[in-house]
């Protein structure tokens, strides 16, 4: 079952990487966003697996989609990779690979206990009780760092003092 | 406390009329080998859910266009049976039969999934919803937040369709569908967070279970008649109007723009997928409106409880979805930038103020004596009314009534 | 106040949609097959021939086959045949008829300019609407007994004009008369040379 979940998951990300076309490398992607939803289902964290489908299938597919539909697309591309993006695709899976041992050797160095017997079984109650109680500050911490986020994003695409604002209705 | 109810000797919960659904499902799953019972049961309840709403699909075409044509002084279709009664069926024949093209310059794969992927996750979403006090299909903890995924995940195969297509009116048409959905997707989540908030649970029975109870056996507890929940109701209509892509926010297929939008390069069967699935999606909207708002299968008053529940919840969801006709008849289409901009300067702040007055709602619900009551009730009216009328008239500066200069 | 305006249109649907039940006003649609159409006197579609006797509509046609009306059709969806005898007419004159006259209501415009130059009141306008057919080239080629059509359903369908149509041709035939009776008395006085003649009726 997990090899299933594994597969649905990596080889939709996988072919996204390889595929020439951006929307479909979105529409991958959000295949193996899916697959990891079924993955925290598989795993019990149900209020977790929803949240993942709502947020990124629902919501971030469609700011990925948009900034893809958005960006002019160049039909010329379709050319074969030259030497220099070959080169710069080779430091790209460097990168990852660098990145992904340290994130892997986290994980194996982390003394995790052992899953004793069936898992928690947690309901959302206890879930909302835990991040308000126990986690209050890095809920905080995560709320204000969207905030500066979204300000950010505000100032970036509020108009010139200048410009005219957009037309009225 | 309410008065016992007139028909006190009926317990509503072993009522012959409430249990027979149950009672027709163990006949059925008792058919099987107790092995598979489990499994027979659950294929019963989606064999169910997708035969009986797909005949309320095709019941809800007849009725709208029926509808539709009496607001416009007209009689709709007539012809085919008794008070065109086999217009359904005469439909589905024609497109059964029609042929089914596909443009060559189409992507082939995702315009053939794009229909089944809408069809598919627009039926997900009627697994969670309480159709009566026995009649959930799946009890789930987040059922709330479960409905809300399958509903996002829609607007994607919208998108799939329009972008598969290779025509520049798909395409248009999926990239409104795109901005609307991220406007409406966050003001139809914020209007319901105050209803999981006072009921304290994600679950749809236990939102139907909050809001039990009469007072004075004639006035519910329904979260639609507290300030709250008016405004909630009313703001997750509206959302819901726009998330169903129905009139007046119908932009994706805005026929009068876009031919079709996003249908523009189907036909036959798949363009009947895709008016199942707008049909679907819609119904499952209302479905979840009743129960988060008009008290879900609760009957209105505590005399009607001898009607069976799920009597009751399709009431009230054949209303909703009459609105909505209703609406559709009456409202022309928005404009693009229109669209976005009530979404953003309006309707999200007010959810977000309407979260507030939910909070004090809350907190002042240990308030006691008609002072304080009435005091509870006018700072919560206020709460509502007064973001409104000011964010309306922030909304709507600037422009005029408009002035007909030639007609009448 | 924010809304307003969609509250009024919602009263103004809602009240056509309870209306269309009670009151005729707001249920305005007839439906066709079942009730027939009171169409205005003066609509028109497409041209007949006016025969004077319903009962023999080929022998009374008032076309003379003078195709005048033949060259002035715009789109040219009139032809017309001469015949190579010549019958009496309504006042017993010997005169030409259409041994072939067809129109060609798929090209016809219904401009009525057949029926503005006629000069014998032979052709008029329709008003059958009805005309759909299974076969597009010869069902609406109409023929001479397919367009020939008597003077009162002439006048059922446009009394008023019909009207003073016959009024104007009884004149003429009547002036006619007496112009050929003068004659016949010239023809009889012709000895004496003195007589004026009679003074002529407008015509």
């Amino acid at each position: 079952m997990i090899l299933l979940l594994a597969l649905l998951i990596l080889v939709p990300a996988a072919a996204a990487m390889l595929r020439r076309n951006l929307v479909h490398s979105a529409l991958l992607l959000v295949l193996s966003w899916a697959g990891l939803a079924a993955f925290y289902l598989w795993s019990g964290a149900e209020f977790v697996a929803f949240a993942q489908v709502l947020v990124y299938v629902g919501a971030v597919s469609m700011v990925v989609l948009f900034a893809v539909l958005l960006t002019r697309q160049n039909p010329d591309r379709a050319a074969p990779p030259d030497a220099a993006a070959r080169l710069r695709a080779g430091a790209a899976v460097l990168t990852a690979a660098a990145v992904g041992a340290v994130i892997g050797h986290a994980i194996l160095a982390t003394p995790l206990p052992a899953a004793a017997g069936a898992p928690p079984v947690l309901t959302v109650r206890q879930l909302g009780l835990e991040l308000m109680g126990r986690h209050a500050g890095s809920l905080l911490v995560i709320g204000a760092l969207l905030t500066v986020a979204l300000l950010g994003a505000v100032v970036l695409a509020a108009a010139e003092p200048g410009e005219k604002p957009g037309g009225k209705p | 406390m309410p008065p016992a109810p007139i028909f006190a000797t009926l317990d509503p919960d072993r009522a012959f009329l409430e249990r027979a659904p149950l009672l027709v499902r163990d006949f059925v799953t008792g058919l099987f080998p107790p092995s598979l019972q489990w499994l027979a049961g659950n294929l019963l309840a989606v064999v169910v859910i997708v035969l009986f709403f797909a005949s309320l699909f095709a019941l809800l075409t007849l009725a709208e266009r029926k509808i539709l044509g009496r607001i416009q002084n007209r009689p709709g279709p007539n012809r085919t049976g008794p008070a065109g009664l086999l217009q359904p069926l005469a439909d589905a024949v024609k497109t059964l039969v029609k042929e089914d093209i596909v443009p060559r310059a189409a992507d082939q794969v995702l315009h053939f999934l794009a229909p089944v992927v809408l069809v598919s996750l627009a039926l997900m979403a009627f697994a969670v919803l309480p159709y009566g006090r026995h009649l959930v299909p799946v009890e789930l903890d987040a059922a709330v937040l479960y409905f809300f995924a399958a509903g996002a995940a829609t607007e994607l195969a919208v998108f799939m369709a329009g972008w598969a297509s290779r025509n520049k009116y798909s395409l248009l048409a999926a990239m409104r569908a795109l901005a609307q959905l991220i406007s409406y997707e966050l003001p139809l989540l914020l209007s319901v967070v105050p209803v999981v908030m006072l009921a304290g649970t994600l679950s749809t029975t236990g939102i139907v279970a909050a809001q039990a109870g009469w007072t004075y056996g004639v006035i519910p507890h329904w979260h639609v008649l507290t300030p709250w929940g008016a405004a909630g109701f009313l703001l997750f209509f509206v959302s819901a109007l726009a998330e169903s892509n129905r009139s007046p926010f119908d932009l994706p297929e805005a026929e009068s723009e876009l031919i079709a939008g996003h249908l523009t390069e189907y036909s036959g069967f798949k363009y009947a997928l895709f008016f199942m699935a707008e049909y679907f999606g819609m119904t499952a909207l209302c479905g979840m409106g009743v129960t988060l708002f008009l008290g879900g299968w609760q009957a209105p008053c505590a005399f009607l409880e001898f009607i069976p529940s799920y009597a009751w919840f399709f009431a009230k969801l054949l209303l909703l979805l009459g609105v909505f006709m209703w609406i559709r008849g009456t409202l022309p289409r928005l404009r693009i930038d229109q669209l976005t901009r009530f979404a953003w300067k309006f309707l999200v702040p007010l959810a977000l103020i309407n979260l507030g007055t939910a909070a004090f709602w809350q907190l002042s619900a240990g308030w006691s004596g008609p002072a304080l009551q009435l005091a509870r009730w006018l700072v919560a009216l206020a709460l509502v009314a007064g973001p409104f009328t000011l964010l309306g008239r922030r909304l709507s500066a600037g422009v005029a009534p408009r002035t007909y200069r030639y007609a009448a | 106040m924010l809304g307003s305006g969609i509250i009024k249109g919602l009263a103004v649907t809602a009240k056509n949609l309870a209306g269309s039940f009670h009151d005729p006003a707001r249920y305005v649609t007839q439906e066709f097959p079942e009730v027939q159409p009171q169409l205005p006197e003066n609509s028109r579609n497409f041209p007949f021939l006016v025969a004077d006797d319903g009962a023999d509509p080929m022998g009374t046609l008032r076309c003379v086959a003078c195709q005048i009306c033949e060259k002035e059709c715009p789109p040219q969806c009139i032809y017309i045949e001469k015949s190579k005898d010549k019958k009496p007419d309504a006042a017993g004159k010997l005169q030409l008829y259409p041994a072939v006259f067809a129109i060609d209501t798929s090209v016809c415009m219904s401009c009525q300019i057949c029926v503005e130059v006629c000069p014998f009141d032979a052709i008029k306008m329709d008003q059958v609407f009805a005309i759909a057919t299974t076969d597009r080239f010869n069902g609406l080629l109409l023929n001479r007994e397919q367009l020939a059509k008597s003077n009162q359903y002439y006048h059922s369908i446009h009394p008023t004009e019909a009207t003073e149509v016959d009024a104007r041709l009884a004149a003429e035939r009547k002036a006619a008369e007496e112009k050929a009776r003068a004659a016949a008395a010239a023809k009889a006085a012709a000895p004496k040379p003195a007589a004026p003649p009679p003074p002529q009726p407008p015509a």
